[in-house]
């Protein structure tokens, strides 16, 4: 019986299995950030561990609320900067070189195939969009992950999806991925790994890869897990140039990661694309997905483009494909936080800062921001916001505040008129 | 031998979320007892007070399927421990929520649908109360003058982590 990727970097990775069914892996790559790691800090320093396993294999940024905007914040950030400095971390990003963690990481070309990654943060199922094993995890199976290099795992059965068609104008990866937890519902993967296969799948960017994995949590998944291909190469070379004779030395390497063909699934389930049309979703929970067709009359507050979700380049390009030469409603705000520095700035060379700007957008600093409604673009009691990010569950955004989650297409058009609306008739 | 129990907080929804049990603004506060007011804050369900007796005096939380579910923050289960609640019952859990009960030695058990209705009709009792007993993987429901005492499934790893008081002194012995 041939084997899944999420089987085959357990195999390669396992220390033991302490009781059946529990797998304890070595972990290659431990990501923090400003709001789940100092507890775990200051727990070690209490027990009198505060040590780190490999400080290279760490990597840490202050990305939930940066600038701080009050004494807890700033204290979370300088709790997480003085435990970078003092163990030699040397990937920590402050101010300046900071950025949405799950948009940054990939960036740095931290993330290969193959790798066991967690972080304290539930969307870290994004990275397996390099054909990694990546699962969020809590504060205490992060500081032992600091510790000891290691976390323990129940097996994961796999789902494996097989995506075909060409994706219709208009619709995206995230429109691929609402449409997917709409079918299966938000606990349709818990405890199962979402692996995607498929022509789809193999069109589709890194970043759109990045975007499919990142929702995998949203079903409940414990991890996404893209096909590593030439795609996953190619964005990955800069970083690996030394490591391989060649591309296709990289790709065979890689490979090996792929699942075999005999591989045995939990589930597989096969989606169409083909007549797929923009998504929103219409409730509090991510699974309550309509057509953007079927919401008519759906008037909102704020349109937020950003996050892990949705907020690098090739969104940014998109939403301002549709924004560009027009004014968003003047019965609506709209805020862009591209997602890195990198972003940001790629997006003002390329002229889509200033497409933003005179369609009335405010453009804020790399961060989480409006995501969680713990830092900056919180709604007020009532609002509804059109929003890029991954979830809608009630006063996400703050407290008595509705989040509609849909493509940066979607968002863009909504900001245009002010309610959802279809992003196809400006594209 | 390990127990949990006490008097149960009945909320009946299926899909209950991390951000309904303590909502991400509190998430700046450094120490797990600053979370304690914020328990279940913007959980809106009829009946359902968080600040009212039934919530003060919890020791147990009964709920339905895919409880915890959304983000990884561990202050959910801290917001219970500190609020006295230590174990959660539900049909089932999100993992992340699940095994961050367990790594803090606390329990979250999972009953079939059938039992679970049996737990529910306690609901409407005053004293409605859990028993769980860990290593013999009993619950025992008491209320409105009826007991029953249901078994349930735990894996070894799970149950050596609620004995072992969680997963950071184990871990560290061992690895």
């Amino acid at each position: 019986m041939g084997k899944t990727t999420a089987e085959k970097i357990f195999e390669a990775h396992l220390v033991e299995e302490p009781f059946p069914g529990t797998k304890v892996l070595k972990m290659d790559v431990i990501l923090c950030h400003e709001i789940t790691t100092p507890i775990a800090i200051d727990d070690l320093i209490r027990r009198g561990k505060d040590r780190v396993f490999d400080p290279s294999r760490i990597k840490a940024v202050i990305d939930h609320v940066t600038p701080s905007k009050d004494t807890k914040t700033a204290t979370q950030a300088k709790i997480l900067r003085d435990w970078a400095r003092r163990h030699g971390i040397k990937d920590f990003f402050d101010i300046g070189a900071n950025g949405v963690c799950h948009a940054l990481f990939p960036e740095k070309g931290f993330i290969r195939p193959g790798n066991t990654v967690i972080m304290g943060d539930s969307h870290t199922c994004t990275h397996g969009a390099f054909g990694a094993f990546a699962a969020g995890v809590g504060t205490t199976d992060l500081e032992v992950g600091i510790l000891k290099g290691v976390c323990a795992f129940r097996q994961p059965k796999t789902i494996r999806f097989n995506v075909t068609g060409a994706l219709p104008k208009g619709v995206y990866a995230k429109d691929v991925i609402l449409h997917i937890i709409g079918k299966i519902g938000v606990n349709g993967a818990t405890d199962r790994v979402m692996e995607f296969h498929g022509e789809t799948i193999s069109a589709m960017t890194m970043e759109s890869r990045m975007t499919l994995c990142n929702m995998a949590i949203e079903a409940g998944g414990t991890s996404g897990i893209c096909q590593p291909d030439m795609t996953t190469v190619d964005f990955l070379w800069p970083f690996i140039q030394g490591e391989f004779a060649s591309k296709e030395a990289a790709l065979a390497e890689y490979s090996k990661w792929a699942a075999d063909p005999d591989a045995d699934y939990d589930q597989v389930i096969d989606i169409d694309v083909t007549a797929l049309q923009p998504i929103s979703t219409f409730g509090y929970k991510p699974d309550q997905v309509k057509f953007v067709a079927d919401l008519p009359d759906t008037p909102v507050d704020q349109i937020y483009l950003g996050s892990c979700t949705n907020g690098r380049l090739e969104d940014l390009r998109i939403a301002a494909g549709v924004l560009k030469g027009k004014r968003i409603s003047p019965s609506v705000r709209g805020i862009l936080s591209p997602a890195t520095p990198k972003i940001y700035k790629e997006a003002l060379h390329e002229g889509l800062i200033d497409i933003f700007m005179e369609a009335g957008f405010c453009i804020t600093n790399p961060t989480c921001g409006a995501c969680l409604g713990m830092s900056n673009g919180v709604l007020a009691e009532g609002e509804v916001c059109a929003s890029t990010t991954n979830r809608n569950f009630m006063g996400r955004m703050g407290k008595g505040g509705m989040v509609h989650l849909m493509s940066p297409a979607t968002a863009a058009a909504s900001a245009i008129e002010g309610k959802i609306a279809d992003p196809r008739k400006y594209l | 031998m390990k127990t949990f129990g006490g008097p149960a907080l009945f909320l009946d929804r299926s899909d209950i979320n991390t951000d309904e049990i303590i909502p991400a603004k509190y998430l700046t506060e450094i120490t797990k007892e600053d979370l304690k007011p914020y328990i279940l804050e913007d959980l809106k369900l009829p009946g359902f007070d968080p600040k009212g007796p039934k919530t003060q005096s919890a020791r147990v939380v009964v709920s339905r399927a895919n409880f915890g579910c959304g983000s990884s923050r561990e202050h959910a289960p801290w917001v219970f421990e500190v609020n006295s609640i230590t174990a959660v019952i539900a049909e089932s859990f999100a993992r992340i929520f699940r095994q961050n009960m367990f790594n803090c030695g606390m329990a979250a058990i999972e009953f079939p649908k059938a039992d679970l209705d049996l737990i529910f009709s306690h609901a409407g009792d005053d004293d409605a109360a859990m028993n769980i007993d860990i290593e013999a993987q009993s619950l025992t429901v008491s209320g409105g003058g009826k007991q029953k005492t249901f078994g349930f499934d735990l894996s070894p790893f799970d149950k050596a982590l609620v004995l072992a008081g969680g997963w950071v002194d184990y871990a560290d012995k061992k690895y």
